[in-house]
């Protein structure tokens, strides 16, 4: 038999780890639940005024999404490091950037889409007006996959430390800073009434420019952590 | 040697932290010739395979597949390199038969049936059970199915047996000749004695 | 090509060059450092606005612009690092951060202590400020992953990857930081016209730029040196040398 074709085994590490994901639910859930968690606690920490609250809220959305996106990162390769999947996959007959994304793409469907969901609730409980939320699941749907591909870098670089997860977000926290800025600018500039394609175009090339080179230098450092 | 030589090491030296495991390393492996290294713990074993494998990085020299070095080759050797290490490379959340499809899908795929070769190692009832309920070794015998899922020639194998009782060893020991003579290769370590496998066999001891 | 990248980066070669030329670095650098200072500090006038304050460019304008220039340096090493694996590249790329860290946290706190007599206050969230602390954060990133590694080759090319990563990204951030900045707080304080600057100004503006280059020169070889040692410490090298 011949080997598979790219596509075909980029769709079947994606399904693989989407398996393992939905038989191991705490994957989903803890992010989520991390997520929902730092936003409950804003309005008890500066205090229930609902002015005060909406202006803020895609501050506080978007900084509990990178920190939940970081909490979730250790899990892309954590399990496939430990149990030596990744020197199998690292092997494989497949380029190894290609299968980097397939993995951070089932990452991303498990850790990003929960928030996506949720976010509207949560954009409602802070009083964000109607005119915004629709921006803040744009800028979620786009840059909640940076977040997962340019932490991929992160996680592959720090994997085989013993106190990797320490490190990482010192590693990739600073690296987040472009996307929180538009994130939150677009949300924040659609409250306002103003438009808003500027900021949604600069996040879309950031997904761009993430996709394309990300991989490479995931697929490169997971080598690195491997030797 | 009249066979055509396939894996070849030329100059290789390995250095962890301030001691040389090994170096000026020099040899070749023909076709249905096996390599079994030897040595003390922390001689350098693991890493030699590790070094065949492209996972880890030479401190010298080079190792070469058909006469090209294996890091330029990359997913072309790799598709005829099949590799156990210590870790079983198995997910536990999934089934046996889910392991080995993933194993196909990264690699050539042989034309075997897939229950065959759960047939073969011995685990044919267990083709939809969570790898998490194996024992360990049912989980090693699952791991060394992965060398005949996929038409690799160059087997490389540290410590394989670990964890098998005496009728599967005995069971892969005739696995492993099978593959030598058609033409495959074997480098592997092992603490068990293999002799009875009667075959080509170079060893290379580390430790002196 | 690669031979000539090879002898130059022996690292007994290096250790033996870099050591020669260390005393003219410091000579040359205590000459800028010197006219420099005079220049910026006596010679040069008050400025019409803010008197004699604005003095601190002469150390926090060369500081931010080695800040950048570092960088830029350690991830110039890092291609080398990960496509010719040159032993060098590694030594140079990590003795960089330590240094080029220092010139970030030193353009911080010269920025800052600018801040105070402009301002009124220790600390704005200045385009220019900011994106420097997000700089020293990457530093941070760069010493913290190297120093975790216990394998230091491996280290080093752990950091090479995240010094490339960083290069990437930097630009990216300064640009999302001076957008951020424009938005959140009107037009940025500028902090001097580069068109109409003085010569009187420029001069040791200059000089000082150079002289922290110099400098950077002559801490990295002192940094190279004793990282090679200790790599080294078991080559034929190193022992020969310290049996002397």
């Amino acid at each position: 038999m011949n080997r598979l074709s790219l596509s075909q085994a980029f769709i079947y590490l994606l399904r693989r780890d989407l398996t393992l994901a939905v038989r191991n639910r705490a994957e989903f859930a803890n992010p989520l639940l991390f997520f929902i968690l730092v936003i409950t606690l804003f309005p008890l920490a500066v205090g229930a005024v609902p002015e005060l609250l909406a202006r803020i809220a895609p501050g506080i959305i978007w900084v509990a999404a990178l920190l939940a996106a970081m909490l979730s990162l250790d899990s892309i390769f954590r399990s496939d490091f430990d149990d030596g999947s990744l020197e199998q996959l690292l092997m494989s007959a497949h380029p190894m950037p290609v299968l980097v994304l397939a993995k951070v793409a089932a990452h991303w469907l498990v850790t990003g889409i929960p928030l996506l969901l949720v976010s509207p609730l949560l954009a409602e409980m802070l009083g964000m007006p109607q005119a915004a939320q629709g921006i803040l699941l744009l800028t979620i749907l786009i840059g909640t996959p940076i977040l997962s591909l340019v932490g991929s870098i992160g996680v592959a670089l720090t994997v085989g430390l013993p106190k990797g997860g320490i490190i990482l977000s010192l590693l990739v926290l600073p690296l987040y800073v472009p996307v929180l800025i538009f994130a939150s600018g677009a949300i924040e500039g659609a409250a306002g009434g103003l438009d808003v394609s500027a900021q949604i175009y600069m996040l879309l090339a950031f997904l761009f420019l993430s996709i394309s080179l990300s991989p490479l230098a995931t697929a490169a450092a997971l080598r690195m952590s491997m030797s | 040697m009249s066979e055509p030589v396939l894996l070849q090491i030329e100059n290789l030296a390995c250095i962890r932290d301030d001691t040389v495991l090994f170096e000026h390393l020099n040899l070749s492996l023909a076709e249905g010739q096996m390599l079994l290294v030897e040595g003390s713990n922390g001689s350098g074993k693991t890493s030699l395979l590790r070094i065949l494998t492209g996972l880890k990085m030479a401190d010298e020299g080079n190792v070469y597949w058909r006469g090209k070095a294996i890091d330029q080759l990359a997913g072309e050797y790799y598709e005829q390199v099949g590799y156990v290490g210590h870790h079983d490379g198995i997910k536990r959340g999934l089934t046996c038969l889910e392991n080995l499809r993933l194993v196909q899908a990264m690699g050539k795929p042989t034309e075997l049936d897939l229950d065959t070769v759960l047939d073969r190692v011995n685990l044919y009832r267990y083709g939809d059970t969570l790898v998490a309920s194996l024992s360990a070794g049912q989980k090693r015998r699952l791991a060394l199915a992965r060398l005949i899922v996929t038409e690799s020639l160059l087997w490389i194998l540290d410590e394989p047996f670990t964890s098998l009782d005496k009728k599967s060893m005995g069971y892969f020991e005739s696995l492993f000749a099978q593959h030598l003579q058609q033409q495959g290769i074997i480098v592997m370590t092992s603490h068990h004695d293999i002799s009875m496998l009667g075959c080509d066999l170079q060893r290379l001891n580390l430790s002196t | 090509m690669y031979l000539w990248f090879n002898k130059l980066g022996s690292p007994p070669h290096f250790y033996r060059i870099a050591g020669k030329w260390m005393p003219w670095l410091a000579s040359i650098f205590l000459v800028l450092l010197l006219t420099g200072l005079y220049g910026g500090l006596v010679l040069a006038p008050p400025d019409y606005q803010q008197g004699d304050s604005y003095r601190i460019i002469f150390i926090h304008v060369p500081s931010a612009w080695m800040s950048l220039f570092i960088y830029v340096v350690m991830a110039f090493c890092g291609v080398v690092t990960v496509v010719w694996r040159m032993k060098l590249a590694e030594v140079i790329l990590i003795s960089s951060a330590p240094i080029g860290a220092s010139f970030t946290f030193l353009a911080l706190v010269t920025g800052s202590l600018w801040g105070k007599p402009m301002w009124g206050t220790w600390w704005v969230w200045d385009a220019r400020l900011t994106s420097e602390l997000i700089l020293l954060f990457l530093y941070l990133g760069v010493i913290g992953l190297h120093g975790a590694i216990e394998d230091k080759r491996v280290a080093a090319r752990a950091v090479a990857i995240l010094a490339i990563v960083g290069v990437v990204n930097i630009p990216i951030i300064h640009y999302s930081v001076e957008w951020w900045n424009s938005l959140h707080q009107g037009p940025t304080v500028t902090k001097f016209d580069k068109p109409s600057i003085h010569w009187s100004m420029l001069l040791p503006l200059l000089l000082m730029a150079l002289a922290f280059q110099v400098y950077y020169v002559l801490a990295l070889f002192q940094r190279c040196r004793a990282e090679l040692l200790l790599r080294e410490r078991n080559s034929k090298w190193v022992q020969e040398l310290s049996g002397e």
